[in-house]
């Protein structure tokens, strides 16, 4: 069953076009890595599935909802679908706890009762259920980003969007939040990732997303992505053994 | 020098200098309150205006801004005093039948609130600003609404993140309350002068005004000190960035 | 009320020119003479000798505590007894509120440009001092052929924004009975009656003089913070 599906998005910020043409479909329970050079159009793409950024042609569709019409709650489609950034945007303000409360709460109209134990459960998963009361700033940068995935998650979304969850991170702390991710796709939730981290993707993913300009250039298994390069397009294959060459 | 002078007792009435100039104190103070509540409510209001989603409602903040900050705070008492009455007939007629003391009081505590209210906006704006897109952003992909946005993320971090440059707006806006001398409200700066032309101990009363000024400055300064570090949250505090 | 009468406003004209050219003089001066003044008060609060970093430092918070408003009557009243005392005369010289006014503003927006210059001199940093004194040059040097230059473009924009402050400002010395823009305006509105027509153009001149000039501070800021700031430019 289709999750996302994407039907000919296309976006323009003025005369640039972000966005050409992008049709692809995403099934339920599937891991899907996006990757491709800084400016090719990932993190607008992804942005667009919860219609953080706004398309001019095309349809969008999650869980059979369109994206782009008007009549559409989007408020509710977002609390269905995780998201995840590459600057965390814990709400300083907040404690670790309030921040998973606070939509729960808010959106979901969940009891303050009820969704303080749905977020200890889910800090405890993320391994920071000491870290509860703490605010944002006195955590590490790989805790505040397993924080932030434990956030979305509270909203008992339907699929997880990730947007260089990574990138802001340094080395070592790279690998606690993979983990996080790694043990949310093996139970089985639906992922669309934008990453460089091709080791990542080679364990976990289905399938691989490869953009450029704006346009999805290869949209294969994850098998034929990195074990059949000389069937790739050029700059598919520039850009992999740019990637992996360190 | 004679300092004697506060004690001694006004030519006409039976109230000591120091009385009247406590009256003219006790105007200050509560011109600058309700002001600072009409401030504080119609900034944070222009400044969501001006970083909403509506551009119609944007440009309407601009304007407001421009307005009120181009143009002097004197002649803004002149234009709510003088002016504003002429424009429109019910409030003239009521106006001549109010207490002079009352229409002076509402007409310096709506210029002072407003004019004030332009310098707060540009802060709430500057400061939601400052917290970038991503805040925004993960508030609403969480599903909260926009005003859920600025209720529970936006303006708790934004008011955390500018309580510095609120703090000088208030002393400002204590200090702006002397141009209400103009309209003739009897404010602090009205007794003074007043003391000084009937006493002719002009440095006298100019030197307790001054101190009355520069302790309710200290006062204020130490007041929103003590809500800033009451309210402080790690990493928010003008450095909400560095966090990252 | 019957109608606005606009003919008021032009046969006041060359009366309101006259007012706006001494607001614009005294602005100018006041600017000039305060930011001059405000610069070595900058200097002496980042002094590292303690005296004259504290009596530099108390007179900048004495200024910016007290209402402008009060600091004009002050020294509408202190100017002639300083100058008896200086020039040792029998009695207080008459100054007049027109001229007392020029060494108010001076003396008053001293205070204001300080903090804005000792910002800019801090937004310089100290590497550029330590590079500076490391090829040799002299404090003073530094001061003026490093330190002073980057900091003034730094800090430009500001300073024009307190200037367009101070030109409004200027407007209370008409209640010392002085002729500037809105003085003037007041005393043809007063004789004529015709409050309305009067304040509402006072109001409209300042909103036009002040908002053009405010909108070309951003435009120069905006296209000569480009490149420096990547952060902000996007």
């Amino acid at each position: 069953m289709t999750m996302i599906s994407l039907d000919a998005v296309s976006k323009w910020y003025g005369t640039f076009k972000v966005l050409d043409a992008c049709t692809t479909a995403i099934e339920r329970g599937e891991v899907v890595v996006i990757c491709g050079p800084s400016g090719s159009g990932k993190s607008t793409l992804i942005k667009c599935i919860n219609a953080l950024e706004p398309f001019q042609q095309g349809t969008i569709r999650v869980d059979g909802v369109s994206v782009g019409d008007p009549n559409t709650d989007l408020a509710r489609l977002r609390a269905r679908v995780g998201m995840v950034f590459q600057h965390f945007e814990l709400f300083p303000h907040l404690s670790v706890l309030d921040n998973l409360n606070l939509a729960q709460v808010r959106v979901l109209g969940r009891s303050r009762d009820a969704a303080s134990e749905r977020s200890l459960a889910l800090l405890q998963r993320v391994g920071l259920r000491d870290q509860a009361t703490k605010f944002p700033a006195q955590l590490s940068g790989g805790q505040q980003q397993r924080v932030a995935i434990a956030r979305a998650l509270s909203m008992d979304p339907i699929a997880m969007l990730f947007d260089e969850p990574t990138s802001a991170l340094d080395p070592e702390m790279i690998v606690e939040v993979l983990d996080v991710m790694s043990t949310l796709a093996q139970e089985g939730m639906t992922m669309l990732c934008v990453t460089h981290e091709m080791g990542f993707a080679r364990r976990v993913a289905n399938r691989v997303i490869f953009m450029d300009h704006g346009a999805i250039v290869e949209d294969v298994t994850k098998d034929a992505f990195f074990d059949d390069p000389t069937a790739r397009s050029v700059r598919a294959q520039t850009f992999l053994s740019k990637i992996l060459q360190h | 020098m004679n300092w004697q002078i506060f004690l001694e007792t006004m030519p006409e009435g039976d109230a000591a200098w120091w009385e009247m100039l406590a009256s003219g104190l006790g105007w200050t103070l509560a011109c600058a309150a309700c002001a600072w509540v009409i401030a504080l409510a119609a900034g944070t209001g222009i400044g969501i205006a001006r970083t909403g989603a509506s551009r119609a409602a944007a440009r309407a903040a601009i304007i407001y801004v421009e307005l009120f900050r181009n143009i002097p705070l004197i002649v803004q008492f002149f234009l709510w005093y003088f002016v504003l009455p002429e424009l429109c007939a019910p409030l003239k007629r009521w106006v001549i039948e109010a207490d002079p003391s009352v229409v002076q009081f509402l007409a310096a505590t709506s210029c002072l609130g407003l004019f004030t209210s332009a310098r707060i906006a540009e802060q709430v704006r500057a400061g939601i600003e400052s917290l970038g897109r991503g805040q925004r952003q993960a508030a609403r992909a969480m599903g909260l609404s926009e005003a859920q946005c600025y209720r529970h993320v936006l303006l708790p971090v934004t008011f955390r993140v500018i309580m510095p440059p609120l703090t000088s707006e208030l002393m400002n806006l204590v200090k702006n309350t002397a141009v209400a001398y103009s309209i003739g409200l009897a404010e602090l700066f009205f007794r003074t002068r007043e003391m000084g032309e009937i006493t002719f101990r002009y440095f006298e009363a100019f030197a307790a005004a001054t101190l009355a000024y520069m302790v309710i400055a200290l006062a204020a300064n130490r007041a929103m000190r003590f809500i800033e570090r009451r309210i402080a949250v790690p990493g928010v505090a003008g450095t909400a960035r560095s966090a990252h | 009320m019957n109608g606005l009468d606009l003919e008021v406003i032009t046969r006041a004209l060359p009366w309101l020119a006259q007012g706006l050219q001494y607001t614009v003089q005294l602005t100018c001066v006041a600017a000039l003479g305060g930011i001059a003044l405000g610069t070595i008060l900058a200097l002496a609060r980042l002094s590292s000798h303690p005296v004259v970093a504290g009596v530099a430092a108390g007179y900048v918070n004495l200024m910016r505590s007290v209402p402008l408003l009060l600091v004009i009557f002050w020294f509408y009243f202190l100017v002639p007894l300083g100058l008896q005392w200086v020039t040792g005369a029998g009695s207080p010289p008459r100054v007049g509120a027109e001229r007392s006014a020029y060494v108010t503003f001076i003396l008053f927006e001293a205070a204001y440009f300080c903090e804005i210059v000792r910002a800019g001199i801090v937004s310089v940093g100290a590497g550029q001092q330590s590079a500076a004194r490391a090829l040799g040059l002299d404090r003073i040097q530094v001061l003026v052929h490093v330190i002073l230059p980057q900091a003034f473009r730094n800090m430009l924009p500001v300073l024009l924004t307190q200037a367009i402050i101070l030109f409004q400002d200027v407007s209370l010395v008409s209640l010392l009975n002085v002729t500037d823009f809105v003085g003037a305006a007041g005393k043809i509105a007063q004789r004529d009656g015709r409050v309305v027509e009067m304040y509402l153009f006072v109001a409209l001149v300042y909103l036009v003089l002040c908002s053009a000039a405010s909108a070309l501070v951003r435009r120069w800021q905006r296209t000569h913070s480009i490149g420096r700031h990547p952060e902000t430019a996007r």
